[in-house]
């Protein structure tokens, strides 16, 4: 299997203060690295250097695909809580180049079809959570960065995700988690990565 | 590409509708601060018609900062601005989307207000009309400024008195010939040189802009 993503000797910093040195590492198709650490240990970071939102120290990373063949859920939900689910999400497909036939089908999928039309700052954080997530079901793509996807989630969030996650590993998909809950090793294709 | 510029028009359009508050407030403030040079001077004060050019630009330029510190601040703060450099959209054409948004909103009401407060302050008609094209040229031009200073603190977590300090020597230029037009009309003289300037203050933004603004947001990730 060829790697879709691979750094070398990264070194990672926020604002003059360096946080990691010396990562190295790819990810393939099918593979979900879970990247573990304690709070401030530069997780986010290094998903943010990862996906091409933030420029590296030092080292480099290599995307073997465009950047438009990423999802990036970052630990904001990328929600303007004065629109609805269904506006921003629209918003994001038009981004995207994407039609927005499917956010509608998402939105059920996350059950979020009775607040789908309801202003986003009237919803609580599972709720947001789980509407950031739906963006996964709305385009399939090849490799996610997602931040935390878990926080405030409800069991029946976590499972539907642990769903649509594994169908994405099967798909031959790769995906980059942070993450502070383990996640289940029934999951295949996962690989643990603490970083310290 | 022109899908997305009018996607964040129509966007920001749906926002301005949802909170009403960001553009009556402009308007309110343009229009008391108008009355209240009025009412500070003494009746038939020679000297409010001859500073009256300045007070609407002054106030309209003061109206229009009020509410542009915000333009790029939720869009950092919700974790928007990530999407927005994660599309394949150029952030340029995204950011000057917003811009000409915050145009609509903002600006094209204040100088359609304009006029009116010209009038109050005893303005001719041939001046208003030379008052309402130097706004017409310059209100973008002052935007656009604003909204690039506004690109540059929006990473900072309190901007208080920085935005204005960044912002108003940048704007000098234009406030200096829109005002000079107006004198110039009012005292009879031609007024196409200055509004030419201002012409040529507007291009010179909207050709930089959002090239500029695109980059400070892009370092407000960093």
């Amino acid at each position: 299997m060829t790697a879709i993503l691979s750094f070398q000797n990264l070194a990672i910093a926020r604002g003059d203060h360096v946080l990691l040195r010396g990562l190295s590492g790819s990810v393939s198709g099918g593979e979900i690295l879970h990247i573990r650490g304690g709070n401030g240990v530069g997780k986010t970071s290094l998903l943010e250097v990862l996906s091409g939102l933030r420029s590296p120290e030092q080292g480099a990373v290599t995307r073997r695909l465009e950047t438009d063949a990423c999802h990036w859920i970052g630990h904001r939900n990328a929600l303007n809580p004065a629109l609805t689910p269904f506006e921003n999400l629209r918003f994001w497909c038009a981004l995207h180049d994407l039609p927005a036939d499917n956010v509608r089908g998402a939105l059920r999928e996350f059950e979020l079809q009775r607040v789908a039309d309801q202003a986003c700052r009237q919803l609580s954080a599972g709720q947001k959570r789980r509407c950031a997530l739906a963006r996964l079901a709305v385009a399939q793509r090849p490799l996610w960065f997602l931040d935390e996807p878990l926080s405030a989630l409800d069991e029946g969030g976590v499972r539907h995700w642990l769903g649509l996650l594994q169908a994405h590993q099967q798909r031959g998909g790769a995906a980059i988690v942070t993450s502070h809950q383990p996640l289940p090793g029934s999951l295949t294709g996962l690989r643990s990565w603490e970083l310290s | 590409m022109t899908q997305a510029f009018m996607a964040v028009l129509a966007r920001e359009l749906r926002l301005a509708l949802r909170r009403r508050s960001e553009w009556a407030q402009p308007l309110v403030f343009y229009a008391v601060v108008a009355t209240l040079f009025a009412l500070g001077a003494a009746p038939n004060a020679p000297w409010l018609k001859v500073a009256a050019p300045s007070i609407l630009w002054v106030g309209a330029l003061l109206a229009a900062l009020l509410s542009l510190d915000r333009v790029f601040r939720g869009d950092h703060e919700d974790g928007t601005l990530e999407q927005l450099f994660l599309s394949p959209q150029p952030v340029s054409l995204l950011v000057a989307g917003k811009l000409f948004a915050q145009w609509l909103v903002i600006g094209l009401p204040l100088t359609l207000l304009a006029p009116v407060l010209g009038l109050g302050l005893g303005m001719e008609p041939n001046v208003i009309l030379v008052l309402m094209l130097s706004l017409l040229l310059g209100m973008p031009a002052l935007i656009l400024t604003a909204g690039f200073a506004s690109a540059l603190v929006v990473g900072l977590p309190r901007t208080g008195v920085l935005l204005p300090v960044l912002v108003l020597p940048l704007v000098s230029p234009a406030v200096v010939f829109g005002a000079g037009a107006v004198r110039a009309a009012q005292s009879g003289l031609p007024a196409e040189a200055p509004l030419y300037f201002l012409g040529a203050i507007l291009v010179l933004c909207l050709c930089g802009v959002p090239l500029a603004a695109a980059a400070a947001l892009k370092n407000a990730l960093d």
